[in-house]
């Protein structure tokens, strides 16, 4: 069953063709690695799953969801849909335990005492259990990352979207979010992942999705990371490695 | 020339009211002001054309006329309408309206410098477009613009002196009653003066200790947003 379906989304900014008829489906609990060159239309993409961009045509489904109907309640949308950004975008005046309770409390309208229960459930989880009253600039980038995780899972979402989450780290912590990720899977969590890192999406991806010029090129198993059908896909992974 | 403070401290009682008027309506119209010009602001960057356009009209109008003039038309305009408003009233709503304005383009430069992740997170989380205000713009825009807000604030205060044009009591007006009974003007404008100044940096005083409390962040860390 899947979860989220993309068919044949067209979208372009002004006069700036971005996707050119996309085409791809997730299962549910199934991850999915996005990948492709810089300008391939990863982010658009991912983008339009949570309508943070209106599509000029096609469909996307998400949860049952009409996304491109204008009519949508984004709202319901948005508790389906959790987002990673590569920028963390933690809201830095709020602890890191207000970052996690916002959503919970002011659009879940669940009541403060469980939400600070649920906060430190998943702070446990991303392995921040101690950060609670910290604030966004007193963590490092990867637990900034992890937070942002954490704000994320709060909302129990059934997909989770993350555009290079790991782009602007440093090896080191590149490995503690993707741990973080890694055990996300495992428990089942249905994902789309943009993301440059080869081996970590070789390992823990269901399904690889290679764009190509704001179209899907290439798409199959882990398998294509290494035995890639196409000449496109053969080059980006060997300029990758 | 020989200064003499004492006719002038004989009233002083008069003063004291006049300060507790100015003190007063710069409060108030802080309040009113800052509510009018947030919401001024949210409505210039909002995708209602209508409400922008109405907003921006209202800014520019009151930025580009004197304060004096904004008075008399409130005054005059109010009263051809046949609204009979103590003097103070129309004080508070011409003050509001001079100040919302001003305000409105600080906190506009506030929310224009959030940054474009903050909103999208914010929107990704589900939150409406006012939680995203409240919760998510409000406080750091806010504590960018903190410095040119409690200015504008301090200048309010120090504008109300004019509204003793249309006879509000406040300190102005009484040190206007006061040279003309005593023939100590000098004396009497460089008292007021130094209450002014006195004001002012209580203001200043008033405006960290808010600080303080609605940006324990800042207050924590030290560090600018
Ligand atoms: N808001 C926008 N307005 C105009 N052009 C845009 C906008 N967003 C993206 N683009 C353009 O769309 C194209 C695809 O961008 P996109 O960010 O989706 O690529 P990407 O595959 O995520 O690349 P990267 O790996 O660098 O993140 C680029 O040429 C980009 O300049
Ligand atoms: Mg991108």
């Amino acid at each position: 069953m899947s979860i989220v379906v993309l068919d044949n989304v067209k979208k372009s900014f002004g006069a700036v063709k971005v996707l050119h008829g996309v085409s791809f489906s997730v299962a549910k609990g199934q991850v999915m690695a996005l990948i492709g060159a810089s300008g391939s239309g990863k982010s658009t993409a991912l983008r339009c799953i949570d309508r943070l961009e209106q599509i000029d045509s096609g469909r996307i489904e998400v949860c049952g969801h009409q996304v491109a109907d204008p009519g949508l309640d984004l709202r319901k949308l948005r508790l389906d849909v959790g987002m990673v950004f590569q920028s963390y975008n933690l809201f830095p005046h709020l602890t890191i335990e207000q970052n996690i309770m916002l959503g919970p409390v002011s659009v879940k309208r669940i009541p403060r005492p469980e939400a600070k229960g649920i906060a430190a459930e998943v702070l446990a989880k991303v392995g921040l259990a101690d950060k609670v009253t910290a604030y966004p600039e007193q963590l490092s980038g990867g637990q900034q990352q992890r937070a942002a995780i954490a704000r994320s899972l709060a909302m129990q979402p059934k997909v989770m979207l993350f555009d290079e989450v790991t782009s602007a780290l440093d090896p080191k912590l590149t490995g503690e979010v993707l741990r973080v990720i890694e055990e996300l899977a495992r428990t089942g969590m249905t994902m789309i992942m943009v993301t440059h890192e080869m081996n970590f999406a070789r390992r823990i991806a269901d399904k690889i999705v290679f764009m190509h010029e704001g179209k899907v090129h290439e798409q199959g198993g882990p398998e294509i990371l290494t035995a890639p059908a196409t000449p496109e896909l053969r080059d980006f992974v060997s300029n990758e490695l | 020339m020989i200064l003499d403070f004492t006719p002038i401290l004989a009233r002083w009682q008069m003063l004291m009211d006049g300060a507790w008027l100015t003190i007063q309506l710069a409060v108030a119209t802080t309040l009113t002001g800052f509510l009018l010009g947030t919401l001024c602001a949210v409505a210039r960057r909002s995708q209602f054309r209508l409400a922008a356009a109405v907003a921006g009209t209202y800014v520019e109008a009151i930025r580009n006329t004197p304060f004096l003039v904004q008075i008399f038309l409130v005054y005059f305009g109010l009263s051809s309408l046949g609204l009979s408003l103590s003097a103070v009233t129309v004080a508070i709503i011409a003050l509001t309206i001079n100040v919302g304005a001003y305000t409105a383009e600080i906190m506009r430069a506030g929310f224009d410098s959030i940054h474009k992740g903050q909103w999208e997170a914010a929107e990704t989380l589900g939150l409406s477009k006012v939680q995203q205000y409240w919760h998510v713009a409000l406080r750091p825009a806010m504590e960018r613009v903190y410095p040119s807000l409690s200015s504008q604030f301090i200048l309010l205060m120090l504008a109300s002196s004019v509204t003793s044009q249309i006879s509000t009591e406040e300190l102005t007006a009484a040190a206007n009653f006061i040279q003309s009974a005593t023939y100590r003007p000098f004396e009497t404008y460089l008292v007021i003066a130094l209450i002014y100044v006195a004001l002012s940096l209580a203001m200043r005083v008033v405006f960290w200790a808010i600080s303080m409390v609605i940006f324990p962040r800042r207050r924590r860390l030290g560090t600018n947003l």
